[in-house]
């Protein structure tokens, strides 16, 4: 967005330095994240109870708010603002207190790289060149409050909790980046908004039905996904029939739900990342914007609206995908820590690895797909690394940065930067 | 009209100071489990530096491997150790003495060797945003050049037979691994 306003200066905007459109830019940017967050908890609470009920054949919450009990999360959010906010005598009070914050930072601070729509100017508040890293980087810092809450409570349950997710989250991170690194394969960049870019055009072009292996592959990035942000059936550090309530049992009231935010907040994104990385990301299963003239093609205006229609897509997808692990949730029993270990080392790390292995071959054997056209110009990979390795050298960019390292290594005067 | 303030700069020192603070917070606090915090916000703060230089990749690993890896088996460990004489430990005037002196005599050579090299004082203003401008993103330049291609060397020789043994390296590390903590103690029970 601060490139977008540099790009297209407005009048008041023009009056002032540069550091205005990153101001405004960062302040509009920080607004939306940290709503889709709080309010995304808000709607997926009351999802939960609701897709919880329908499953138990129970109706969930009806009364509040009118029909369908749809203020039911701000109620309880009231009640836990009035509760006492309790810490055990022999607790940390320092890592008690601070653990809730860095659950919910590090879920917060993944949705600064994801994109919501993409094009000339993305809907993304950090266009980071390696953003699936950054992403899967911080969103494997959460286990942090965990483990901080675990010690810090002086409980038994607590610490046998902790223990659990750290075992569990450092075990899954593994099959999850290897999952990942498929789509940054056929995509030739670990840029989310190329990967992105790269599905336009039908269902068919989403890498999900790129190849068998990719479908598989699909499944088993599901499966890990739901393990690392510590749903269930792999929900073993809360474990509320045998560990209490696990990491979080002596915590009470608003530091209490702001776990329950960072719980959320991840699974929102790691299904947006999913949807990005497998389900064509804010391209509709049809391409109903390409086709109605809403591209950067046609100009600025039909570009952002196009992107809007975008970001409802994404905002959907994900969506669906935090709607189907809750289903898997109230559908399947919890594990077994040994169960939980031997899925992943037994079962997604190789099934992981082969597909990995499977998707390169077929990348090779079928440059251009099977069947169908994966993209709408026949963009092929191994060509796009071959040209850039041709033409690197005589390209301005390693011109630029061979200035960039002569200019920083020598002495400096005015020369060397003309 | 005032000098223009250079907003990386700025940040550059928030970052460094704050790694600076959590760094000594490590040393100084007497609770083990609390300076692996310490160490983790230390550490994150150091992959903030990386971001601001542009370099996101090497950010992104820093939070990956640094703190998100080794550091979780490190409070883990931690964690199950910290018993009561960890929780606050006292340092004797002697050690502080010993400690202060190596660690000050390392920071001042630091500190001398840092301001030696010309090239690494301070540019201008002006010459700073120039060099932003010309600042690429760095993860395909890095995918390249341990695939064997540097796109930025005149003969292209890149890192792919280093990549390779380390790749290998790492393998036989993960096999040995798992080969020595593979349960075998009923066997040796049996023998007994």
């Amino acid at each position: 967005m601060a490139q977008f306003l540099i790009d297209h200066p407005f009048w008041p905007f023009t009056l002032f330095g540069p550091w205005l459109p990153y101001t405004l830019a960062a302040l509009v940017q920080i607004f939306f994240i940290v709503n889709l967050v709080a309010v995304g908890a808000l709607l997926f609470i009351w999802m939960e109870r609701k897709v919880s009920g329908r499953i138990q054949d129970r109706l969930g919450p009806t009364r509040v708010g009118g029909k369908f009990g749809w203020l039911q999360t701000l109620a309880d959010g009231l009640k836990l603002l009035t509760k006492e906010d309790l810490m055990p005598e022999g607790a940390d009070e320092f890592l008690f207190k601070i653990a809730p914050y860095v659950s919910f930072c590090a879920s917060l601070a993944a949705f600064m790289a994801i994109p919501f729509a993409g094009g000339d100017y993305p809907f993304v508040a950090l266009h980071l060149n390696a953003a699936v890293f950054f992403i899967l980087a911080v969103l494997g810092l959460e286990v942090f409050g965990v483990i901080l809450a675990g010690y810090s409570s002086a409980s038994k349950w607590s610490l046998f909790g902790a223990m659990r997710e750290a075992a569990q989250v450092v075990s899954y991170e593994v099959p999850l980046g290897m999952c990942a690194v498929v789509p940054v394969l056929l995509a030739g960049s670990m840029d989310l908004v190329v990967i992105g870019d790269r599905q336009a055009g039908g269902f068919w072009n989403w890498y999900v039905f790129h190849d068998p292996g990719t479908f598989v592959t699909f499944w088993v990035y599901f499966t890990c996904a739901t393990a690392s942000v510590n749903r269930a059936p792999f929900d073993l550090a809360e474990a509320e029939s045998e560990l209490v309530a696990g990491f979080h049992t002596e915590y009470s009231g608003l530091r209490w739900s702001f776990f329950f935010m960072a719980e959320y907040g991840s699974m929102l994104a790691v299904s947006l990342l999913a949807s990005i990385l497998f389900l064509g990301g804010w391209n509709g299963p049809i391409p109903i914007a390409h086709m109605l003239g809403l591209t950067f093609q046609h100009g600025l205006a039909w570009g952002i609206a196009g992107n809007f229609l975008g970001m409802i897509n994404l905002i959907n997808k994900g969506v669906v995908g935090v709607t189907v692990m809750m289903w898997v949730r109230w559908t399947l029993p919890r594990l077994r820590i040994d169960q939980v270990i031997t899925t992943c080392l037994k079962y997604c790390v190789p099934i992981a690895a082969a597909s990995f292995l499977f998707v390169t071959w077929w990348q090779y054997a079928f440059p251009n797909g099977l069947i169908l056209s994966q993209s709408p110009e026949g963009y092929s990979v191994y060509e796009h690394w071959h040209q850039h390795a041709e033409n690197a050298p005589t390209t301005p960019a390693a011109n630029t940065s061979a200035q960039n390292v002569k200019m920083l290594s020598a002495p400096v005067s005015a020369e060397a930067v003309n | 009209m005032e000098a223009p303030i250079y907003w990386p700069s700025v940040f550059f020192f928030l970052f460094a100071g704050l790694a600076c603070a959590f760094a000594l917070a490590v040393v100084i606090s007497p609770n083990i489990v609390r300076m692996a915090f310490y160490l983790v916000l230390s550490l994150a703060s150091t992959a903030g530096l990386f971001f601001l230089a542009g370099a996101d990749f090497v950010g992104a690993m820093q939070i990956m491997i640094y703190v998100g890896g080794t550091l979780v088996l490190l409070v883990f460990g931690v964690m199950l150790t910290s018993q009561d004489r960890f929780i606050s430990m006292k340092t004797s005037t002697f050690d502080l003495g010993v400690t202060g002196v190596v660690g000050g005599c390392f920071f001042l050579l630091l500190w001398y060797s840092a301001l030696s090299v010309p090239g690494w004082r301070g540019l201008s203003i002006e010459q700073a945003t120039a060099a932003e401008s010309q600042l690429q993103p760095t993860a395909t330049q890095l995918g390249m050049g341990l695939l064997g291609v540097r796109v930025d060397a005149p003969d292209h020789s890149g890192y792919l037979l280093v990549f390779e043994i380390i790749s290998v390296h790492l393998l036989v590390v993960l096999i040995g691994a798992a080969y020595l903590a593979r349960a075998r103690r009923r066997k040796t029970l049996a023998v007994e």
